[in-house]
């Protein structure tokens, strides 16, 4: 249900970017996942270049590789299978996965979820696709804050302890005030050094803890 | 054309991270440092994609009625809400604020 609401909202914003059906569907069948596609089509609105674009995007699908790991031990697919497999390794498969009791099922979960979620997936996004056309005016309906919103959504749970939100806040400060200075789809990449940033002041902040017994 | 060529970019890179981890053997990526910062990662950038999609209108920074869908966004999480909660609030409390002349 809310995969099948996201993939609409994903149609719809797609759409009013100025990207094509073809092109909206095309990036739900191939790249799909989600919180990249909402990225790539937002750079791109924004007027973006391809490259800087797709490196946001891509810089949002690391966590892929991170549960293409853990899922690699626990399902222990055969090597020829993987490069189909590897298509469906998003937060879902992932979190069905490793939730099963044994080997067998999480294989069957992950195989049911992946499935399951590409249908729909890319069915929604089609239908989201012809029903901003349909719908002209997406942005009266308030379509445009379905984005932002999702990726509220994706993001809260992240923030659990004052590192999390350090890094966010840093985020948003940096995000925000390069935007008017700096081509479009590269502030985003600037915010992205919060990370290293505040992983770096910690690390001085421990050291300067450990030294500080001496004096 | 430079959509197509942004898709294709994005489709070959988002697959790729996909299988790395699929194919390079346990441990490789299992550095502290690394785990961490590519938990922090997404923390940063969905952050500042959210402040950015929220706060701008090309390049320019803009307070308009999209401010008032996320907080009803944010306001829908703090109250655990489900996803599909969250993100109608937005949509339909953006949409009343400019129906409202917002």
């Amino acid at each position: 249900m809310a995969v099948g609401l996201s993939g609409f909202a994903f149609g719809v914003t797609s759409a009013s970017a100025g990207l094509s059906i073809l092109q909206t569907c095309a990036l739900s069948l191939l790249v799909f996942t989600g919180a990249s596609q909402f990225a790539l089509v937002g750079a791109l609105a924004a007027g973006g270049n391809p490259f800087t674009a797709a490196a946001g995007a891509f810089f949002l699908g690391t966590r892929n590789a991170f549960y293409g790991l853990r899922l690699s031990q626990l399902l222990a697919l055969p090597r020829a299978v993987r490069p189909l497999a590897a298509h469906w390794v998003i937060d879902e498969t992932t979190a069905v996965s490793l939730a099963q009791p044994d080997r067998r099922a999480a294989r069957l979960g992950f195989t049911v979820t992946g499935l399951t979620l590409y249908v729909l997936w890319n069915l929604t996004t089609l239908l989201g696709a012809l029903g901003a056309e349909a719908i002209g005016d997406t942005d009266a309906w308030g379509l445009d804050a379905a984005g932002p919103a999702v990726f509220l959504a994706l993001l809260a749970p992240m923030l659990r302890t004052a590192t999390e939100r350090a890094v966010a806040g840093l985020a948003v400060l940096l995000g925000l005030a390069f935007l008017p200075v700096l081509p479009a789809g590269v502030p985003v990449l600037v915010a992205a050094l919060a990370a290293p940033a505040v992983l770096w002041f910690q690390g001085r902040a421990a050291d300067r803890t450990e030294k500080g017994t001496d004096r | 054309m430079i959509v197509w060529l942004a898709i294709g970019l994005t489709a070959a890179g988002c697959y790729l991270l996909k299988l790395v981890g699929l194919l390079v053997p346990a441990g490789a990526l299992e550095r502290p440092l690394v785990q961490r910062l590519a938990a922090l990662l997404p923390v940063a950038l969905l952050a500042a994609l959210t402040a950015q999609q929220t706060f701008s209108t090309d390049s320019a920074l803009v307070v308009d009625a999209r401010a008032a869908g996320l907080a009803a966004a944010a306001l829908a999480l703090v109250l655990r809400a489900p996803f599909l909660v969250v993100v109608a609030a937005a949509v339909a409390v953006t949409a009343g604020v400019r129906a409202l002349g917002g």
